[in-house]
């Protein structure tokens, strides 16, 4: 029976500032590298919080740290995450970001760690993180419109059988979300090239074909730059063509089925930049899975499609990653990884609409509360995207 | 039973989409977007997911797959005949 999308709701959690989240975490998230020990202290101390360490902060500049700046209260304001507590090196920075997430309403704390050390910081962020976490545990679901959901999308160590079925069954899906109002993203920039112009005809209007254009060419000539061999083993990767996959071109045009056949793409975003309205985006950023999941959730999206071939195993913290895969062989050998088995389209003993149905089935039962594979396994990969060197 | 998937018929390759397929064996492929079924024999042992040409390509000819354009043959390339990156290279980059 196909499944019914008018009138459909799911069981979210309501945010201060309208938007709806899926989970519930309270994040402790730390400014720069140097943080990531009070921060994983604090969460260690209180239960049912969450540490999201990284590598980064410090010395970033110019576009590079606003991208910095842009991601982090993204992530803090992202509607699976219920309430922050923000710890910097220094005040300062930390703050910054602090009230960045407090535009949302949603309650922040930030500490910075200089003239206090370690110890202290960690006692007084433990304190507002416990006082966090007993709010949070008593927020209740509520039924919401599927229109409040936003549902990213990126393919990731994909091979053959990506093109034929994980791909386009999520372009079957993205296909039925669009006309009710959903919002919806994919990316991945050099993960389009051969395919651009099929993409350029999919743009609603003459300015979004030369925002998206702009953004393709952007991306090239960081390629022309730096390359010093057609990119072979990174792009495709190893994997790709132990799975089959011999060109870029070849690559793209799989990737590219997951924006379907229908639905239009009516904005562009750069890295990390939140969406002004329902439709389908696409938003600027790299095709390595970990950095454009993470801009998905700073972006704000709150449920995450990934079709996968050789099966790529990321996650995320706070953005539930729902995996598909049609290749028989990996569902054989990797299935402990996968939420949505489509295997049988490359038997020809399901069609695409019937797998399209089946990762929408996963898609309400993810935003009710089922973990997916990637967050019992534990995946919490958080990756900033970086444009340059720090000075 | 379908051994390898096809995306158009214009298409100079298919995707094998079952383990151990052997050099010589004959192989039943579904052209999707038209939905009808060819054969094909193998020419080598070709993996999962890999591709076999299902029409003659001389060397430099352009490689057709989604009806579009994914790169060229560096070498000649027989109906059957595994094709991958020791035939096929990127036309970008």
């Amino acid at each position: 029976m196909a499944i019914e999308l008018k009138n459909a709701t799911f069981q979210g959690y309501k945010r201060e500032n309208g938007r709806v989240g899926v989970r519930n975490h309270v994040i402790i998230l730390p400014v720069d590298d140097l943080s990531n020990a009070a921060c994983d202290a604090v969460a260690n101390n209180i239960k049912g919080t969450l540490a999201i360490p990284h590598p980064y902060g410090r010395l970033q500049f110019g576009a590079d740290l606003e991208l910095h700046f842009r991601t982090l209260i993204g992530t803090g304001s992202n509607p699976n995450v219920a309430a922050v507590v923000v710890i910097g090196i220094e005040d300062g920075w930390a703050k910054r970001v602090a009230d960045g997430i407090a535009k949302t309403g949603k309650p922040v704390s930030s500490f910075g760690i200089e003239g206090h050390g370690d110890m202290e910081t960690v006692r007084f962020a433990s304190k507002a993180a416990k006082e966090y976490v007993h709010w949070a545990s008593e927020l209740q679901r509520e039924e919401r419109p599927l229109k409040d959901l936003w549902v990213s999308t990126k393919c990731g160590e994909s091979d053959t059988t990506s093109g034929i079925g994980s791909n386009p069954c999520v372009g079957n899906a993205f296909d039925k979300l669009y006309p009710h109002g959903v919002t919806l993203v994919f990316g991945e920039t050099t993960e389009l090239t051969g395919g651009e112009n099929l993409v350029a005809a999919r743009c609603r209007t003459p300015q979004v074909r030369e925002r998206f254009m702009f953004m393709f060419n952007r991306y090239q000539e960081v390629v022309s730059r730096h390359k010093t061999s057609d990119l072979m083993d990174s792009q495709p990767t190893k994997g790709n063509i132990a799975g089959g996959l011999t060109t870029i071109e070849e690559k793209a045009l799989g990737n590219i089925q997951k924006i379907g056949r229908k639905c239009l793409i009516d904005g562009v975003l750069d890295k990390a930049e939140v969406p002004s309205g329902p439709g389908l985006w696409f938003m600027d950023s790299s095709s390595a899975a970990a950095e454009m999941v993470t801009l998905c959730a700073a972006s704000g999206y709150v449920v995450h499609f990934f079709p996968t071939g050789q099966c790529n195993v990321i996650g995320n913290p706070i953005l539930p990653v729902i995996k598909l895969c049609a290749n028989p062989r990996t569902v054989r050998l990797m299935a402990e990884h996968l939420d949505v088995d489509v295997s049988g389209i490359t038997r020809r003993e399901i069609n695409m609409d019937q797998a399209g149905d089946k990762l929408l089935e996963m898609m309400f039962r993810t935003a009710n509360g089922r973990l997916t594979a990637a967050e019992a396994l534990g995946h919490r990969e958080f990756v900033l995207t970086r444009l340059y060197e720090s000075a | 039973m379908i051994h390898f998937v096809v995306h158009d018929e214009n298409d100079s390759v298919g995707v094998v989409v079952v383990e151990g397929v052997k050099a010589g064996q004959e192989l039943t492929g579904w052209i999707m977007d038209q939905d009808r079924e060819i054969k094909v024999q193998a020419k080598n042992d070709i993996p999962i997911g890999h591709k076999l040409a299902i029409r003659e390509l001389k060397a430099d000819a352009t490689v057709i797959k989604y009806g579009v354009d994914i790169g060229r043959a560096v070498a000649p390339i027989r109906v059957g005949e595994h094709a991958h990156v020791h035939n096929i290279k990127t036309k970008r980059w």
